[in-house]
């Protein structure tokens, strides 16, 4: 279930994937000021065949294939929008943008902040993000954190393909730098996606199912895993409010506070490291708030391993939250309730 | 007094290309970098401001020489030693030492400071503490340009030091590969802080870096107005006919340090008096003097009126209101209707 208004528009499927093409397209379309930029999106289609066809039908000029140059490509999308371009820059792998970390957080984040205000920068970034396709540790890592501690930057990680295209519209109107987090295993993830323009709001959280129990507050593809476990936890008598934080700067504090104060118990699900990571930011919050007392039970966090991405398959699983990880937190701070 | 205009007299580019009115101006700006410089350097001295600070003087000829035929629409990125060619470029002495008072009556409302001075009203896109930061910069603006229809041309300040960033490669080579009207600017002034060009780079010539992207290079005496003034027009007038960037090395020397930590070790008081012997501003007066565009007493007045601007200059700087603890984070975003 969503918390946000009801689209009245018709659905059909979409992969997430090609929520994203089609969120592009549509600002393609409309705008003359936006323009795509990223490493092999032209004829190529991108590493992930999120562009795909979108050059045949706009041209070299508008999806601009860069050289394999990060920083600079990243520093060129800045300076187009600080000038009149709203571009969207591709970051072939999030890994990558480790390379371009200067321009993103030394010039795009506070630009603004710097020049008191004379001018904004809306420029949009693409991350493909996350674990689970065998990369390896320099293609496979969670780092929304890393630019959420910027202030200056939004950053937000899309669970639905139904989000993605809402959000990465939204971003387009956002007049400040928007960072989009897009799981790499959900590009293929089909669902309901309106037609035609939308928008969903950036710094909103979703209650993707409602429970008494216990809240879980999940990012991105463990949003997904949330619900399956949440599923298996009815079965067992738990009821488990499911929450997708879908921004995670800047947070909705009211939504998870709310569920807190409802539910009396939490655990945060995220794929980026644990220590210092979103579950932390999370609890803090809650720690801080009225929602405190609410509490019955110690917070769990559920984050990335101590560790890079591994290669072997068994070993990469592990260094990510999995479904009876989840289960095994929710019992056991449920304990005493059923 | 009459001029003769062909262009194998021995009468400088400057002077037979440009009316007496712009000769007198640039001679102007000339004299009040200079004196800005002293100004705030002697604010510093008195405690008046904090901070640090990097002078140029000894420099003003490239700063006025490479902005003398630009229009308030080209565009210009800068470094942190910008404030010559923040005033080169038409800013309001006034603002900027208010600025540099931490003032909310400054360019950036007292949140930038010396590193960050901006004035994009006439095209100045800011300085830069980050060594190369404003290279990508400038080629994203360059790109604004192109895709958007728009005469301007974007010069790109940088200094010897930042030739060595790959920020500086990953942007000539997309400014090249692209054709976009950007013209990079090099103001070698010998040292990256203590660091010789002879110690950290591997050309004779920085403006040979241009062979590496198959584009034209030069390198002109800095601190000739008059030999500045025509590289850049040469190569501005290739960018603005769509024949892409070029790459423009002034050859010039700071007089004091780096900054305000500097204790000059790196280098010898004859090296120093060498290069003040060669001073830009007395040099450049005398030759509108010997050509007949200003008297020796209209010398003397412009240099007293540009004493009077800057004494102006500071007193509304020090009498400007400081920003309100309040407003702490304003501007970190836009604020937006929603």
């Amino acid at each position: 279930m969503n918390t946000h208004a009801t689209i009245e528009a018709p659905t059909r499927e979409l992969s997430y994937a090609e929520a994203i093409r089609e969120a592009m397209d549509i600002a393609l379309g409309s705008d003359e000021a936006v323009v795509l930029m990223g490493e092999d999106i032209g004829v190529y289609g991108g590493a992930f065949q999120v562009t795909g066809d979108l050059v045949h039908k706009y041209g070299e000029d508008r999806v601009i294939d860069t050289p394999i140059s990060e920083l600079g490509g990243a520093g060129v999308a800045v300076g187009a929008a600080l000038t009149g371009l709203k571009p969207i820059f591709e970051f072939q792998f999030s890994d990558f943008a480790a390379l371009a970390m200067e321009q993103i957080v030394n010039q795009a984040a506070k630009v603004r902040y710097m020049l008191g205000g004379a001018v904004s920068v809306p420029v949009v970034m693409r991350f493909p993000a996350g674990s689970g396709t065998g990369a390896a540790a320099q293609h496979s890592q969670s780092i929304e954190a890393w630019l959420g501690h910027v202030p200056g930057l939004k950053v937000v990680q899309p669970s639905t393909p139904e989000d993605v295209k809402g959000m990465l519209l939204a971003a387009l109107e956002d007049p400040d730098p928007v960072m989009i987090f897009e799981h790499k295993i959900l590009y293929k993830m089909k669902g309901h996606v309106p037609e035609g323009y939308y928008t969903t709001p950036i710094g909103k959280a979703a209650i993707r199912r409602e429970g008494k129990d216990l809240s879980i507050v999940a990012t991105s593809l463990m949003v997904h895993k949330a619900l399956a476990a949440a599923e298996t936890l009815a079965g067992e008598g738990i009821d488990a409010e499911v929450i997708d934080l879908r921004t995670v700067r800047p947070m909705d504090r009211e939504t998870v506070l709310n569920s807190v104060r409802k539910t009396g118990r939490l655990v945060c699900v995220y794929e980026g490291v644990k220590t210092l990571g979103i579950g932390a930011e999370i609890s803090a919050m809650v720690a801080e708030s009225d929602a405190f007392d609410f509490l019955d039970a110690p917070i769990i966090r559920l984050g990335g391993a101590e560790c890079p991405i591994p290669y072997n398959p068994e070993l990469e699983k592990a260094a990510v939250p999995q479904i009876p990880d989840i289960l095994e937190a929710a019992r056991a701070i449920a304990k005493g309730h059923v | 007094m009459s001029i003769d205009m062909t262009e194998d007299s021995n009468v400088p580019y400057a002077i037979r290309t440009y009316p007496p009115e712009k000769l007198k101006d640039a001679l102007r700006k000339m004299y009040l970098i200079r004196k800005f410089e002293e100004g705030a350097e002697d604010s510093y001295t008195r405690g008046l401001i904090h901070g640090t600070m990097h002078l140029c003087i000894g420099q003003e000829a490239s700063s006025v020489g490479t902005c003398l035929s630009l229009t308030d629409s080209d565009k210009i990125t800068s470094t942190h030693r910008g404030h010559g060619h923040c005033i080169a470029k038409g800013a309001d002495v006034a603002k900027m030492f208010a600025e540099f008072f931490g003032k909310e009556t400054g360019y950036c409302r007292g949140r930038g400071g010396s590193m960050h001075i901006a004035d994009p009203s006439k095209g100045n896109l800011g300085a830069n503490g980050i060594v190369g930061g404003g290279l990508p910069i400038a080629v994203g603006a360059a790109l604004s340009a192109k895709r958007l229809g728009r005469d301007d041309v974007t010069i790109c300040f940088f200094g010897d030091g930042a030739n060595n960033e790959g920020a500086f490669h990953e942007s000539v080579n997309m400014a090249a590969v692209w054709k976009l009207p950007v013209v990079f600017v090099c103001e070698n002034n010998k040292y990256g802080m203590s660091t010789s060009i002879d110690r950290s780079t591997s050309v004779k010539s920085i403006a040979d870096r241009a062979k590496g992207y198959d584009i034209p290079g030069v390198s002109v005496d800095g601190n000739d107005i008059s030999a500045v003034a025509e590289a850049i027009e040469t190569a501005v007038a290739r960018a603005r006919a769509g024949e892409g960037p070029s790459l423009v090395e002034n050859v010039t020397y700071r007089w004091r340090g780096h900054s305000k930590s500097d204790r000059n070790r790196y280098r010898t008081k004859e090296e120093i008096s060498d290069w003040m012997e060669r001073d830009p501003i007395p040099r450049f007066a005398a030759d509108l003097v010997s050509h007949g565009i200003l008297s020796d007493a209209e010398v003397a007045e412009l240099d007293a009126d540009t004493d009077r601007e800057i004494a102006e200059a500071i007193d509304f700087a020090r009498s400007g209101p400081d920003p309100d603890i309040s407003a702490l984070t304003r501007d970190v975003y836009t604020e937006t209707a929603a």
